[in-house]
């Protein structure tokens, strides 16, 4: 999960707006060179209007050194595939990555993943045989879109030279949907009222679900999955189109 | 391998019947568990519909449901469900709902059933059927009780006094005066802290005469001089005949009690013998020693440390029910001799009566005295009433005095109306039998829990026998007996820290004899009438019932474990407001009961509830 460090270099790259996400998987397939790519093209993506009950998801969570995508890099990723009746825990996964650029003492002790850790770990080269497959054809479920996507799309351009797109769940944007969607009034800050927070933890609480402990990366996967399941159960229906959440 | 299911792997580590897991199961466990969210009100399970998981609660409530709709089981955090639907076939057998959000981890069928089958622990507690597990729970009771299990620790009262070794004898003599303490234990001086307070001597009274004073020496001398070195000692753990076998071995007075090698008290072989004083046989031979009411007063104490000492060694209810009676009577018949000392022998013949749960062999430490007197028929009361009456007073007040209350119903020998020749108490006990109202049937319950403790104790077997062989000519009697018998009823179980009702309503605490024991006692008695069973006890009472086999087929076993397990708990939440210090009583509040007995305790319920049902349709109550 995200850690809002000191230095908030907000370097994110912005994706286009794509809303057919089918047809453009189908695109993809023909274009791109790599089989690893080519190969998570071809798996296809469900229509737009596909009911939310019918989606196969799959919720991500990496954790980087930082948030900028040039300087910083992935340190490990979880990933739990689900749907809206099960989270399917007992199939999550879990990679430590070994860093493009060295890890800062700070983001140790964010992670709490050691210098000597990431030294065995294997280069994300290594990994994406592995996890390409098990997104391919899902919709992926993060909490603050920001990183996943871009971190994964800019790991890929440096070794393969070609990005990668696919369309995800925002759990974060869901909440701000609810609680931003009119800035506090002048009334609301003279009574020092709060912004409701988005954070993964305190969105969670709202569907009372389990406070867990944040910052290991299937443990978060699996508490975005959780709360994506909560926000469709209490806010959404079985039959509501994945077109109105994914982006 | 490295577990990355770090969150389920704690939240199993804090729960029954996960927590007791070997490592080598429990991570596997937790690898294996899917989750599924559910809103508040919404359906979980359906009635009879496949169910191929064991669901566990990790937050929010969920209720459970029988066929009826009746509630049968509200849950929380930590609670499981579905264990009966995959042990029956796979199917779901009681429909659950979300109370609240619920968030709920999923066991898979087949990790479930090998769990089942490698861990005993785990199959007693999600065994189906309430009577298999009440049977295994009673038997792990009976099981402990042989041993004799108490440990050195229930002897240490104290801390332990200590010197160390480089200190005078002069010191240690003034230290031992100023703790009023027999003994010392020398312990290492040293800077080294891995080695400091190392138990390295004891020094005696005894140690100090022969090794100081008889031979002349200076007391400057360090204590290390005089004392025992390297003294045999024991572990807190480790049983007290182990400790008495190595005091007689070595011919010790006292013996260091240590607790990972550091000294945590000295046990002395006076307190062995108080231990053993504690033996509810001792305490009966001591009440028939005592010559005064007074001193009969100061045994009191020894009788709820025999109470407690009993509990500690996991007797079952009956043996302290019995020896608690045993103890109770023993008071009566020597407050009758002492009486009779003063008052002169008596005018006529007559039988002192115990009644209730001392007749039953029932009694605990929270008891008041029911008793009654059953007079020669030659009793005349201008001439021999004076007698009885200053007898009966000597008795009830001696009893009070000894810790049983007055009975607030008066059911007692100084209220003339039981004071009474045999003849007016066999009519008492025809008429209570013949026309039924609710005082003759409140005495009924009362006085047909007979037992004759002192004088012409046939008297009191005359009776019994009248009710054992005319009760079952009463049909109505019986009907009305069985009504009463059912306005108690136990609660369903428990949620959180509440009691639940049958209605699904909660309450604080639970009135373990009124909600449990007695209704158990009251069952059990009509059926007992209605077969005739001459017994008091409710547990011989049981077996004639199963005996003349009025109850379906293995449900007199189901009762008895049922109503031992009850019985029990009242025992042991008595015993534990003794050992605190507190007046006990018989409110048990759900956060004294660990996750484990409120499971067995549900199920004790569910059976006196099913008992009860039986009963009413039996005697068309």
């Amino acid at each position: 999960m995200l850690y809002l460090g000191p230095d908030q270099a907000n370097r994110v790259q912005h994706v286009h707006n794509i809303s057919d996400w089918q047809h453009y998987y189908q695109h993809q397939a023909r274009v791109v060179e790599h089989p690893l790519l080519q190969q998570f093209y071809n798996a296809g993506m469900v229509p737009a209007s596909t009911p939310l009950n019918q989606v196969p998801f799959v919720a991500l969570d990496f954790e980087t050194t930082g948030l900028n995508v040039d300087t910083n890099s992935i340190v490990s990723i979880g990933l739990v595939p689900f749907n809206l009746q099960v989270v399917f825990s007992s199939r999550a996964r879990q990679w430590l990555v070994k860093p493009r650029f060295r890890l800062t003492d700070h983001s140790v002790t964010v992670h709490r993943i050691t210098h000597s850790e990431v030294e065995n770990a294997a280069d994300l080269t290594q990994i994406l045989p592995e996890f390409l497959p098990l997104l391919a054809g899902k919709v992926a479920v993060v909490h603050y879109k920001q990183i996943e996507r871009a971190f994964l799309s800019a790991a890929l351009q440096v070794r393969f030279g070609e990005g990668l797109l696919f369309p995800v769940v925002d759990t974060l944007d869901l909440e701000a949907r609810l609680h931003r969607a009119r800035p506090l009034s002048l009334w609301d800050k003279l009574r020092r009222r709060q912004q409701e927070s988005l954070r993964l933890d305190a969105s969670r609480n709202r569907y009372n679900l389990p406070p867990y402990r944040p910052h290991h990366a299937t443990t978060d996967a699996i508490a975005c999955a959780e709360l994506l399941q909560a926000q469709v159960h209490h806010r959404f229906s079985f039959d509501t189109p994945i077109s109105d959440l994914w982006c | 391998m490295e577990i990355e299911q770090i969150e389920i792997l704690e939240f199993l580590k804090r729960h029954s019947p996960f927590q007791e897991l070997p490592a080598d199961l429990l991570e596997p466990l937790a690898l294996s568990i899917d989750i599924a969210y559910f809103k508040a009100d919404s359906e979980i399970l359906r009635f009879n519909e496949p169910i191929s998981a064991l669901h566990l609660i990790r937050s929010g409530a969920v209720e459970t449901f029988r066929r009826n709709g009746d509630l049968y089981n509200r849950l929380s955090e930590g609670g499981i469900f579905g264990e009966q639907g995959l042990l029956r076939g796979g199917k779901v057998h009681f429909p659950a709902n979300a109370l609240e959000d619920t968030l709920i981890y999923l066991i898979p069928e087949k990790v479930f059933h090998q769990l089942f089958n490698e861990s005993d622990f785990f199959a007693d507690y999600v065994e189906v059927g309430d009577s298999e597990r009440l049977k295994t729970n009673k038997a792990r009771v009976q099981a402990s009780s042989d041993l004799l299990s108490a440990t050195i620790g229930s002897l240490l009262s104290r801390a332990p006094v200590s010197i160390v070794s480089d200190a005078s004898v002069r010191q240690a003599t003034q230290l031992m005066t100023e703790q009023n303490v027999s003994s010392l234990l020398i312990v290492q001086h040293s800077d080294n802290d891995s080695d400091s307070g190392k138990l390295v001597g004891i020094v005696t009274d005894k140690d100090i005469r022969a090794r100081l004073i008889a031979p002349g020496l200076d007391p400057e001398i360090p204590v290390s001089e005089i004392m025992s070195a390297d003294p045999p000692s024991i572990d807190y753990q480790q049983y007290i005949f182990e400790a008495m076998t190595l005091m007689l071995r070595y011919n010790l007075n006292h013996l260091p009690v240590l607790k990972r090698g550091q000294a945590v008290g000295v046990i002395a072989i006076s307190d062995i013998i108080r231990y053993e004083s504690q033996n509810s046989l001792f305490v009966v031979s001591r009440i028939f020693r005592q010559q005064t009411l007074a001193e009969l007063q100061a045994l009191v104490p020894d009788v709820q440390a025999c109470f407690l000492r009993m509990v500690n060694e996991d007797a079952n209810s009956q043996m302290i029910g019995s020896a608690m009676a045993a103890i109770g009577r023993s008071f009566k018949q020597r407050l009758l001799e002492l009486a009779e000392a003063e008052l002169g022998p008596p005018p006529v013949p007559y039988c002192f009566l115990a009644l209730g749960s001392m007749a039953r062999d029932e009694q605990l430490i929270l008891t008041d005295q029911d008793n009654a007197l059953i007079l020669d028929n030659r009793f005349d009361p201008p001439q021999h009433d004076r007698y009885f009456e200053q007898l009966a007073h000597y008795v009830s007040d001696g009893l009070a005095a000894c810790g049983y209350s007055y009975c607030t119903g008066k059911v007692m020998a100084t209220n003339p109306q039981w004071r009474q020749p045999l003849r007016v108490w066999q009519q008492y006990f025809k008429q209570w039998m013949q026309q039924t109202t609710a005082e003759r049937l409140l005495h009924s319950s009362i006085f047909f829990d007979i037992d004759g403790v002192w004088g012409r104790t046939r008297w009191a077997e005359y009776l019994q026998a009248q009710v054992s062989q005319q009760a079952r000519q009463y049909p109505l009697f019986l009907a009305s007996m069985a009504r009463n018998a059912l306005s108690r009823t136990p609660p369903l179980g428990f949620f959180k820290d509440f009691v639940m009702e049958q209605d699904g309503k909660q309450n604080n605490s639970l009135n373990i004899k009124r909600r449990g024991t007695a209704p158990f006692v009251d069952l059990i008695r009509v059926h007992a009438l209605a077969v005739g069973s001459e017994a008091s006890n409710s547990f011989k009472r049981l077996t004639d019932i199963i005996d003349a086999g009025v109850l379906p087929k293995g449900r007199g076993e189901d009762l008895r474990d049922a109503f031992e397990l009850i019985s029990l708990t009242r025992t042991r939440h008595q015993a534990a407001a003794i050992s605190q210090g507190t007046e006990p009583d018989n409110n048990v509040l759900p956060e004294q009961l660990s996750e484990f007995e409120r499971k067995h305790l549900k199920e004790a319920f569910q059976v006196l509830n099913n008992a009860q049902k039986f009963l009413k349709f039996h005697f068309k109550a």
